[in-house]
């Protein structure tokens, strides 16, 4: 416990019930054990009986491995993944309203044609951008506007999907596996 | 056949093999109240819904059947939040069934309406809300296994007015369940149990720290098979207690704040602890930066979260307990070595603690009556009986555990611990009672703890449940007072129990006996005489005022700086410190 420790984000996929309550249950277990909590985006997935959150959570390894096993923990979580080690693809998605002066106004367009964003909105003075990436990208885009004046911001958190380079079998091993070495306890 | 919810209700307990309930009823709840009359379903109407929660505890704890419990919903469901939260801090496998106001109403406020799902959301291990009263058969047969299975706990079940007096097919009890999300291992890792016996094989100064986890999955057997297989000394928590033959060579006494001297010291100076069914609670550990340096540890533990949460483990294993000793004890028989010859210096040094810090107390003969005294000769008295004994919570509790007498039958001891909740004595011993009418059953309470809910003694002459209620009456909140003493200048404040009723009369004004011992030579008459008295006792003894709870090893302490009888109290200390 008095190694050296190093804060990293986690993106945890988790599967759970899609049931009524359940998000407030595992905000209630996340409040409790007073976990960062960076994003959280949850919707259906192909089964109507079971939701993925995804979760963006920082800690050092103590923490994240405690917080994979409380995730588990709950009755109503079916599978927890964390993807931050294995090979995957993550994205986040954000409206941005910056003002746009005429001055302004082209600069914005190269800015948002740069990163492949898109204008959804547009008004005498200002652009409503909307734009998907790494998170990194998005962070770039922002600093970027920022000089302009950003009127309001909207993110969705992140979105996190292993690739597909392995089989499908092989994905799936190593989910159970990942489950069964935070149940087992053993790295 | 089309039946009403509680119709359902009340067949799925039948089905599940409950026959004992403990509740209070209420204005959603009438329906299945009334039908219940043509059930043979036992039900212990208690006078306190928080009472009848610490009952199931205290029954389960006794039993290790999954106990119930049934209320109305509102302030009937609130009273119950201190109850869940008791037994999930100490792992109780419960179900507690409230009553809500109808589904159409749920929201708006209605008459004896509360948020019981969400309130209770994180001090249950689940709860279910019926919406549907299809869904009630395969909810209440989740709530009991998820309760009894893996580390056991207290499930609540909420159910709307309409759910209950609505109309279903009941296709019958489900006969199996499956919760995708929801599997506890339980047999251990083979690979892992191969490596703790390499540890235990080369270990020089060992020491077994076993919990509460040990009496849930009943493996005392297998805890006492593997201290005869290594020799190793042993020391079991607060939660633990029982699970070894107390006058077993190799038991140290209690560990923790208030464990003994030699068990705190053993574990100080351990080269490998195995730890069973126990989460290194802060009650155990002190300062974390202190403890279990240059010591390897063993981890076993039913809950994955259990397992390194505040300290480094070497090897984890996670699974039920009884098959993970079981597992342990086969590699450990094959180690070929002279185990006692081995551990030679070891017992040296932990005798050599025993000889100089023994647990004591100076009982005069014509003085009043030590608390410790009273307790130990409590127990020396009702040995024989091997009664349950349920405590409250406070200096009484720790001299109860301290003296605590118990032969390898875990399940007789009955306390508060990780929420340390007053007011549990009585109650729960209460619930000891119910499930063994033909046992004998103490109390071992405070004069604080007493009253937070002596209603349920009226519970008691009811049904005659005929337990014994020794008061360690000091007229004091004995452990707060201590802490003033010790840590905050000796300034009480909100400790004096200045007025009190008279217990004596208390008892008799509720239909139970009441006896009173002032003095050391009335205490064994007294004691002798609540045992042969039928029905329920209240003893009150009248002991000193002031004595302290030693040793102790203060909040945020390292163990090596426990405080032993007649030892100052570093000055740091002082000041509200901690």
């Amino acid at each position: 416990m008095t190694e050296a420790r190093h804060y990293r984000k986690h993106i945890l996929s988790i599967l759970v019930e899609n049931r009524q309550g359940v998000l407030a249950k595992i905000a209630s277990m996340i409040a409790a054990k007073g976990y960062n909590i960076d994003s959280l985006s949850v919707a259906e997935t192909l089964d109507p009986t079971v939701s993925r959150m995804t979760i963006g959570v920082h800690g050092d390894e103590w923490v994240i491995e405690q917080a994979v096993k409380q995730f588990h923990r709950l009755i109503d979580v079916i599978k927890v993944t964390d993807l931050t080690d294995e090979e995957h693809i993550g994205r986040e998605m954000v409206f941005v309203r910056v003002n746009a002066e005429p001055a302004n106004r082209a600069e914005i367009l190269r800015i948002n044609e740069i990163f492949r964003g898109r204008i959804v909105d547009v008004t005498p003075a200002s652009y409503t951008l909307e734009l998907t990436g790494e998170v990194k990208k998005i962070g770039a885009v922002l600093e970027l506007l920022q000089p302009f004046g950003i009127q309001e911001i909207v993110r969705s958190g992140t979105l996190a999907i292993p690739r597909g380079s392995k089989s499908a079998a092989k994905a799936e091993g190593k989910v159970r596996s990942v489950a069964h070495k935070a149940a087992a306890g053993t790295d | 056949m089309r039946l009403t919810g509680s119709e359902i209700f009340l067949k799925c307990l039948q089905a599940e093999g409950v026959h004992t309930a403990f509740g209070h009823p209420g204005g959603v709840i009438l329906h299945t109240y009334h039908l219940m009359l043509d059930y043979p379903l036992r039900h212990i109407l208690c006078r306190h819904e928080q009472a009848a929660v610490h009952a199931v505890e205290g029954y389960y704890k006794a039993s290790g059947q999954t106990g119930t419990a049934i209320v109305t919903s509102g302030p009937g469901a609130t009273n119950t939040i201190t109850g869940l939260t008791d037994a999930l801090m100490d792992s109780m496998g419960i179900v507690v069934f409230t009553g809500q106001v109808p589904t159409a109403v749920m929201g708006c406020d209605a008459f004896q309406e509360a948020d019981v799902v969400g309130t209770t959301r994180t001090c249950t291990k689940h709860n279910f809300l019926v919406d549907r009263t299809e869904e009630l058969p395969r909810m209440v047969k989740e709530a009991y296994h998820i309760a009894r299975t893996g580390r056991p706990g207290p499930v609540l079940v909420d159910l709307p007015k309409d759910i209950i007096m609505g109309r279903a097919d009941f296709k019958g009890y489900p006969r199996e369940v499956s919760i995708r999300g929801y599997n506890p291992s339980v047999n251990g890792h083979p690979g892992q149990i191969k490596k703790a016996a390499e540890l235990i094989a080369n270990a020089k100064r060992p020491v077994i720290y076993g919990g509460g986890g040990i009496v849930h999955a009943d493996a005392a057997a297998e805890l006492t098979q593997l201290v005869d297989l290594t020799q190793i000394p042993t020391t079991l928590t607060l939660m633990g207690l029982g699970s070894l033959d107390t006058s077993h060579p190799l038991w140290m006494g209690m560990l923790g704040m208030h464990g003994t001297y030699t068990a705190n010291m053993a574990m100080a100076h351990a080269d490998l602890m195995i730890a069973i069914g126990a989460r290194f609670d802060d009650r155990v550990t002190g300062k974390l930066s202190e403890f279990a340096k240059n010591c390897r540890i063993v981890h076993i533990d039913i809950d994955p979260t259990s397992i390194r949460k505040n300290v480094h483990v070497d090897v984890p294993i996670v699974g039920d307990v009884k098959r993970v000793l079981t597992q342990l004890n086969a590699e450990v028989a094959k180690i070929e070595r002279d185990w006692r010859a081995d551990f030679e210096e070891w017992y040296g040094q932990i005798a050599e603690w025993q000889r100089t810090h023994p647990l004591r107390y100076d009982q005069s003969e014509d003085g009043k009556i030590l608390p410790q005294y009273a307790i130990d000769q409590l127990y020396r008295i009702t040995e024989s009986a091997r009664p349950f004994v349920a405590t409250g919570v406070g200096q009484h509790q720790m001299w109860a555990a301290q003296y605590f007498k118990g032969r390898g039958e875990p399940r007789k001891w009955i306390t508060s611990g990780g929420l340390g909740t007053m007011g549990f004595g009585l109650p729960a011993g209460m619930g000891a009672q119910a499930a063994f009418p033909g046992e004998l059953v103490v109390v071992i309470d405070g004069d604080g703890s007493f009253l937070m809910n002596m209603q349920e003694l009226v519970t008691c002459v009811q049904y005659q449940f005929p337990v014994k209620v020794f008061i360690m009456n000091n007229r004091y909140l004995g452990m707060v007072r201590q802490w003033q003493e010790l840590f905050y200048g000796g300034k009480y404040s909100q400790v004096d129990l200045e007025v009190q009723p008279d217990f004596v009369r208390l008892a008799e004004a509720c239909g139970a006996t009441g006896l009173r011992a002032q003095r050391p030579s009335e205490l064994r008459g007294v004691i002798e005489k609540a045992i042969a008295t039928p029905g329920p006792v209240v003893v009150d003894v009248v002991t000193t005022r002031e004595e302290n709870v030693f040793p102790m090893i203060p909040a945020g302490g390292a163990l090596r700086e426990i405080i032993d009888v007649g030892d100052p109290v570093p000055e740091k200390l002082f000041q509200g410190w901690r």
